[in-house]
């Protein structure tokens, strides 16, 4: 068995989320191999060739690839992947932009975000924004995965000495461009790799008002995230969202700050290790998954809070 | 310009789903039924391109139960001018959907083809992107921005990062995210009219495509459940329980 690992990068740095989905390579076991794909790529090459267990890394350098346009990668996972029992890519943006694609093109399902490998062709994954986990098996010959990180304990960064092998296959589709993007600018870690997430809801009232958050994730070395009413009030922006269609968190410890704990939100932190939730109303659903609940004005609980650390 | 538009007809987004106990699947007895949220926001954005004159019409599709009937007339009542079910009551895998959806477009010839960026109900986020493959053509996910010029179509996209623009050629597909618009309500006289709008009825058999799948499902199971821990008294206690209990700060 060899199983194709899409890796996910900037061009510049190979993305954390890569090592969690070599994990999952590993619970499948067999021979891994990591695929490039990007423009002036070769340092994410050479990071890929050094993590554990990893066997032979695929770097695939070439302008077209530069912005992960799924028109021009995904022939080039379905040609690569052919020789292959697995293909697996991160439960990402990206990944969940491309992969389907390439499952298409090779005609075969795709099994989305699973958390955990019973064997090499059964899978576990949640449905119904994580209120049921189905078991799924694949008779497929090529299974094609996408991972959610939170399912699986990174390997490590270091450690292995792999090869990396140029590919010349792959060029422009010529179907789409790329125009631009925004990248939100933080010093704070990614939310889905951060050990500490501490988000705010509509409760927030406002943009500036997360100041206050901020501050307290700074003293901790955190990550800030946001409900969806947060989001769309325009308190913050999109990519702080966090629950079922926005990002999936699982750290040691979240903190919900005037967030009342709907399903949606739920579905993207409820196996966060602690849960801390600081609500005014009682009643709010989410002191049901809170380790620690505090009925407080978050006004005068986060400043506390920020004081007491 | 014409735009195809496929609605799913899933459990309403507010209804907490219960595994059934023999662990066969999710039990949807006597629940609620909607159109997923996605594809509500894809029905919309398809009525605003009519309402600019951007798109002449605007056509939904849908595979599943007779009962889907009700979600393409929610879409008729929104504004679609015509309406096709694919009947079918297999629970049918993205891919077959997609090949179905193929079958569809080869017939319909549409310029632009909205999905919603995922189903509330399997979470598969899978459907636009196969169907793109499948067409050939490309594909903006996650939309938060859809702008027609020319033989283009400008996507802006919800990206884990931010936010990121392609400029695709048309015809092309588009997947919705949550902030590309707010839905309208349906009024009284348009659900009225929509009650005799064109809805078609075919079978996948008429469209060739085989509803086989490599994949089974073996359970369905609940979550691990989590249970509601302890009120603390002040900021003091919740930093020292943190610290000395949790020991994560
Ligand atoms: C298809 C679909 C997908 C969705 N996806 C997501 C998703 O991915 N993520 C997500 O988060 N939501 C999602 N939602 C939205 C979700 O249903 C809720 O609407 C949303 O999570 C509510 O956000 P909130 O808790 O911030 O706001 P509210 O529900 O309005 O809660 C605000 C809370 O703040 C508290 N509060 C107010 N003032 C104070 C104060 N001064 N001090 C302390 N507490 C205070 C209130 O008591 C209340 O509990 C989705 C919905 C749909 C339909
Ligand atoms: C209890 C239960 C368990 C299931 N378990 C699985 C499972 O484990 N794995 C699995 O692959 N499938 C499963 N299915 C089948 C599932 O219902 C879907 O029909 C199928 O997976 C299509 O994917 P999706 O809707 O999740 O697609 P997504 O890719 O999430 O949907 C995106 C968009 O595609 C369009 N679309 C999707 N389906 C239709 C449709 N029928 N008609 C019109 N437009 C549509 C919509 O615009 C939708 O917003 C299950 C169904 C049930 C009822």
């Amino acid at each position: 068995m060899a199983i194709l690992v899409i890796a996910e990068h900037t061009n510049v740095a190979l993305g954390a989320a890569t090592l969690n989905t070599v994990a999952a390579a590993k619970a499948i076991g067999g021979d891994i191999h990591v695929l490039v794909a990007g423009a002036e790529c070769a340092a994410v090459a050479e990071a890929a060739a050094k993590i554990d267990g990893v066997s032979k890394v695929l770097s695939a350098d070439n302008a077209a690839f530069a912005h992960q346009l799924p028109e021009n990668i995904a022939p080039l996972i379905a040609e690569v992947g052919k020789n292959y029992t697995h293909i697996l890519a991160s439960a990402t943006s990206n990944g969940k932009n491309i992969l389907p694609r390439v499952a298409a093109l090779l005609d075969v399902d795709q099994i989305s975000e699973i958390i955990a490998v019973e064997s090499a062709d059964t899978f576990k994954r949640p449905i119904y924004a994580g209120n049921a986990i189905a078991t799924v098996q694949s008779n497929a010959a090529i299974k094609v995965i996408t991972v959610r990180g939170t399912g699986f304990d990174a390997v490590a960064a270091e450690g292995g000495s792999a090869s990396i092998e140029a590919l010349t296959v792959g060029g422009d589709a010529g179907i789409s461009a790329f125009v631009g993007e925004e990248l939100a600018k933080s010093d704070r870690p990614e939310l889905t790799a951060a050990k500490i997430v501490v988000s705010g809801g509509r409760g927030m009232q406002n943009g500036d008002n997360f100041e206050m958050l901020n501050r307290v994730a700074d003293k901790l070395g955190a990550a800030v995230g946001a409900s969806r009413a947060a989001v769309d009030a325009g308190f913050v922006p999109n990519d702080m969202q966090v629950g079922q269609t926005g990002k999936i968190v699982a750290p040691d410890l979240y903190i919900a700050v005037g967030i009342s704990g709907a399903i949606q939100h739920l579905a993207g932190m409820k196996d966060s290790k602690v849960i801390v939730a600081i609500n005014k109303d009682e009643d709010a659903p989410i002191f049901q998954v809170a380790d620690y609940g505090l009925v407080a004005d978050l006004f005068e609980a986060i400043p506390e809070l920020e004081k007491a650390l | 310009m014409k735009v195809l538009v496929a609605v799913k007809r899933v459990v309403d987004y507010n209804v907490k789903v219960r595994v059934k106990a023999d662990n066969t699947g999710v039990d949807l007895a006597n629940v609620k039924m909607s159109m997923n949220p996605f594809c509500e926001i894809g029905v919309e954005e398809a009525i605003r391109l009519k309402e600019k004159g951007i798109a002449t019409e605007v056509v939904v599709v849908s595979i599943g139960p007779n009962a889907a009937q009700e979600q393409l007339r929610t879409a008729l009542a929104l504004g679609a001018d015509r309406a096709i079910l694919v009947e079918c009551n297999d629970e049918l895998r993205s891919l077959t959907v997609a090949k179905l959806l193929k079958a569809v477009v080869d017939q319909e010839q549409p310029q632009l083809i909205m999905l919603g960026k995922q189903a509330i109900d399997t979470d598969n986020n899978q459907t636009g992107q196969m169907l793109a493959a499948l067409t050939g053509y490309a594909q903006g996910t996650f939309a938060s921005k859809v702008e027609v010029a020319g033989d283009k179509v400008n996507v802006t996209r919800e990206i884990d990062g931010g936010l990121q623009t392609v400029a695709l050629n048309l015809p092309a597909i588009v997947t919705t995210d949550l902030r590309l618009n707010e839905p309208r309500y349906a009024s009284l006289p348009n659900i009225m009219k929509a009650k005799k709008k064109p809805l078609e009825i075919i079978t996948p058999d008429s469209l060739g495509v085989s509803t086989a799948s490599t994949v089974t499902t073996l359970k369905v199971e609940a979550p691990a459940a989590r249970s509601a821990g302890i009120k603390v008294k002040d900021v003091a206690e919740l930093v020292e329980k943190l610290k000395n209990e949790a020991k994560v700060i």
